[in-house]
C-alpha cells in the first residue's frame, strides 16, 4: 500500500493525520457548507448583513416549505424525474444490444463502429446543437419531455456501449462457445446467457446515467422553455429569478436541485465508482 | 467461429443467423446515434457555410463566415477571447490531475471512517454543476462570500472575482476545478487499489520512499488512471458551458467566454439567431477536439491490437 499505512507510523503522525482529516473535509466542503447554512437562516439576517453568524433563527422548515409549495419546484423535479428515467432505460436497453454486438461478434468493421461510437461521444454538445434542435422542432417536439429523451438516449448510447462492449469482452467466451454447440440460437444467447451476467454492469451504468442526465444543463436550455417540461437545472435559473435576492430560498432550492443525484450516490455508491472506473481503468 | 453443421431443413435465418445477428443488435443502438450525433455533425459543417437565422431560407455564402471569424481574431474580439480562453481552460483545468492524485493519496489510508470521508470528498462532482456555479457565485460575492471574508482577515480585499476581467476566468475555472478534482481523485483511488504491493515492498527494499517511490514504481503503475483522468479532463475543459452560463454568462464584456459558449450566444440567445455563424464557431471548437479524439482513439487502438 502506498502511501505508507499511517498504523505503522508514530504516534504523533497517527494523530495529526486524524485531526487533519476533518479540517480538510471542513475545508473542501467549505462553499457548499456555507449554502446549506444559507438555507436555514431566516431572510433578516441577510438584511441585518448577519451573513456568516448563527442564524439569529433556524427557519430551515420554512425555507424548505416555501420551496416545495410556494414555487414551480417540484414541478421541475417531476420533469426532471420523467426525463431521466427513460432516458436510463433506453440508453441502457440500446447499449446492452450495442455492446454484446460489438463484444462478441467478429466481422470487419466492428472496430470502426465501436470507434465511431467512442468518437461521437466525446464530440462537443456544439456542433450538434443547431441541427439536433431543428430536428427536434422538425419532428414537434421542442419544449416537450420527450424531445429531450430521445436526443438523451442515443448520445448516451454513444458512452454506455464503450462501456458495455468493454465488461463483455471481459466475460468469459466459452460460455458462448459452448451455448452455440448446443445450438442455441444467437438471441436467446444474448437473453439468457450474457444478460444475467451483465448485471453488475447495468447496475453500474443506470447510476452513472441518472447522474449525467439529471445534471444536464445544456440541453435543457437548447430544447425546451417553460416550467412543464424544463428539468431542474434549467428551471432553477427562474427560481432564482423569482426569489432574486432572497439568498436563503436560492440556496435551499439549490440543495433541493442537488439532493436526488447526491442520494442515488450515497446508495449505490459500489456501483457508481465501478461504473466510473470499470469502463475504462481495468 | 464454432461452425455448427447446419442440416438443409433449417432456414436461410438459421443458417446465416451469426452473421446477421450482430447487426440486428446493433440497428437500434446505431440509428439513434446516427440521426442524432452522427449527422447533425456533418449538417453543422455544412451549415457553417450558410447564413440562417433559423426560421426562413438558409443564404449560402461560401467561407464568409470563416472570414468574419478570421476578421474577429485579428480584432482580438470575441472570438479571440474565446479561443484564449479555451486555452487558459485547458491548461489550468488540467490541475485538476495532480490535485486529485494527491488528495487520493493523502485518503488512501485505512482508518476508521475512512470510507465516509472518501465518499464525502467525491461529493462535488455529483452534484450539477449548475449548483457548483451559484455555490462559488456566492463564495466570490463581493459583499458576503466566504473569498472576501477570508481576505479580510488578513486585511485584504474586497476582491470582486466575477466582476473583474483580469480574474474572472480564473475564478470560473476554479470553480471547475473542484468537481474535477473530486473525479480525478476517485480514478486514483481505484487505481491505487490495484497497486502491486510486492512492487511496493521490492522498492522498499532498494531504498525508494516518498516522492521516488511514487515517481518510478506507483505513477507507472497507475497510467490507465492517468489516462482516464487526462481524457476526461480534457473534455470537460472544452466543454465548459454551465459554469460560465450561470456564473458571468460570458461576462464582464464578454471577458470569460469560451468558443462552447459564444456558439450559443451567437446562435441561441437575445444577441440574434445567426446559426450559421454559430455553425463555424462550433465547426472550429470541433477541429481542436478532434485533435484530442484522434489521440485518444489511437491509444485504444494501440491497446486492443496489444490483446
Amino acid at each position: 500500500m502506498f502511501p505508507k499505512p499511517i498504523e505503522k507510523q508514530p504516534r504523533a503522525a497517527q494523530i495529526t493525520y486524524q485531526a487533519m482529516l476533518p479540517l480538510a473535509l471542513l475545508l473542501w466542503l467549505g462553499p457548499l457548507l456555507a449554502v446549506a447554512l444559507f438555507s436555514v437562516k431566516p431572510e433578516a439576517d441577510f438584511t441585518n448583513a448577519n451573513y456568516w453568524g448563527m442564524p439569529s433563527s433556524f427557519e430551515g422548515a420554512f425555507n424548505y416549505g416555501q420551496v416545495f409549495f410556494n414555487s414551480d419546484m417540484p414541478r421541475y423535479l417531476l420533469n426532471s424525474f420523467l426525463i431521466t428515467v427513460p432516458t436510463v432505460i433506453g440508453a441502457v436497453a440500446l447499449s446492452c444490444m450495442t455492446g454484446f454486438a460489438l463484444g462478441i461478434y467478429k466481422f470487419k468493421s466492428n472496430l470502426w463502429i465501436f470507434f465511431m461510437f467512442v468518437a461521437g461521444n466525446f464530440v462537443p454538445f456544439q456542433i450538434l446543437m443547431v441541427p439536433v434542435r431543428d430536428l427536434t422542432l422538425q419532428l414537434g417536439l421542442y419544449n416537450t419531455k420527450t424531445g429531450l429523451v430521445l436526443f438523451h438516449i442515443a448520445f448516451q448510447t454513444g458512452f454506455c456501449t464503450l462501456f458495455m462492449r468493454n465488461f463483455i469482452r471481459a466475460l468469459p467466451f466459452e460460455l458462448i462457445e459452448a451455448a452455440r454447440v448446443e445450438g442455441i440460437s444467437e438471441w436467446r444467447i444474448f437473453w439468457y446467457v450474457v444478460l444475467p451476467l451483465m448485471k453488475p454492469a447495468i447496475a453500474a451504468l443506470s447510476v452513472l446515467i441518472f447522474t449525467f442526465i439529471w445534471n444536464d444543463y445544456f440541453w435543457a436550455v437548447v430544447l425546451t422553455q417553460g416550467a412543464e417540461s424544463q428539468p431542474v437545472t434549467a428551471g432553477i435559473t427562474s427560481f432564482n429569478a423569482q426569489f432574486r435576492a432572497a439568498y436563503q430560498l436560492m440556496s435551499a432550492g439549490s440543495i433541493v436541485a442537488a439532493l436526488p443525484p447526491v442520494a442515488m450516490f450515497f446508495l449505490m455508491q459500489k456501483h457508481f465508482i465501478a461504473g466510473l472506473t470499470l469502463g475504462a481503468v481495468k | 467461429m464454432s461452425a455448427v453443421d447446419a442440416p438443409d431443413h433449417e432456414s436461410w435465418f438459421h443458417r446465416n443467423q451469426q452473421r446477421i445477428a450482430p447487426w440486428l443488435f446493433l440497428a437500434p443502438g446505431l440509428l439513434f446515434f446516427m440521426v442524432y450525433v452522427i449527422i447533425p455533425v456533418f449538417q453543422s459543417f455544412n451549415l457553417s457555410l450558410y447564413e440562417w437565422d433559423g426560421l426562413g431560407t438558409a443564404e449560402y455564402v461560401g467561407m464568409r463566415n470563416y472570414e468574419d471569424l478570421y476578421w474577429e481574431w485579428v480584432d482580438r474580439d470575441a472570438f479571440f477571447t474565446s479561443l484564449k480562453n479555451n486555452l487558459i481552460w485547458l491548461v489550468l483545468y488540467l490541475a485538476a490531475i495532480p490535485a486529485g492524485l494527491f488528495i487520493a493519496l493523502f485518503l488512501n489510508q485505512t482508518v476508521w471512517g475512512i470510507r465516509l470521508y472518501k465518499s464525502l470528498f467525491f461529493f462535488p462532482f455529483v452534484i450539477s454543476q449548475v449548483v457548483v456555479g451559484l455555490v462559488f457565485t456566492w463564495f466570490y460575492d463581493p459583499t458576503f462570500g466566504l473569498l472576501n471574508e477570508f481576505l479580510g482577515l488578513f486585511g485584504l480585499g474586497p476582491l470582486n472575482v466575477l466582476g473583474d476581467e483580469r480574474f474572472v476566468t480564473f475564478g470560473i475555472i476554479f470553480a471547475g476545478l473542484w468537481p474535477q478534482t473530486a473525479y480525478c481523485m476517485i480514478l486514483y483511488l481505484t487505481g491505487l487499489n490495484a497497486v502491486d504491493p510486492e512492487q511496493i515492498e521490492a522498492g522498499r527494499l532498494d531504498g525508494a520512499k516518498g516522492a521516488r517511490m511514487l515517481w518510478h514504481i506507483i505513477l507507472p503503475q497507475l497510467r490507465p488512471a492517468t489516462f482516464i483522468a487526462f481524457v476526461v479532463t480534457i473534455i470537460g475543459a472544452l466543454r465548459s458551458f454551465d459554469l460560465i452560463s450561470i456564473m458571468t454568462q460570458g461576462g464582464p464584456f464578454g471577458s470569460s467566454r469560451v468558443l462552447a459558449y459564444y456558439m450559443f450566444e451567437v446562435a441561441l440567445s437575445e444577441y440574434g439567431f445567426r446559426m450559421g455563424y454559430g455553425a463555424a464557431i462550433a465547426v472550429i471548437l470541433f477541429l481542436i477536439m478532434l485533435c484530442f479524439i484522434a489521440y485518444f482513439l489511437w491509444s485504444m487502438y494501440r491497446e486492443e491490437r496489444g490483446h
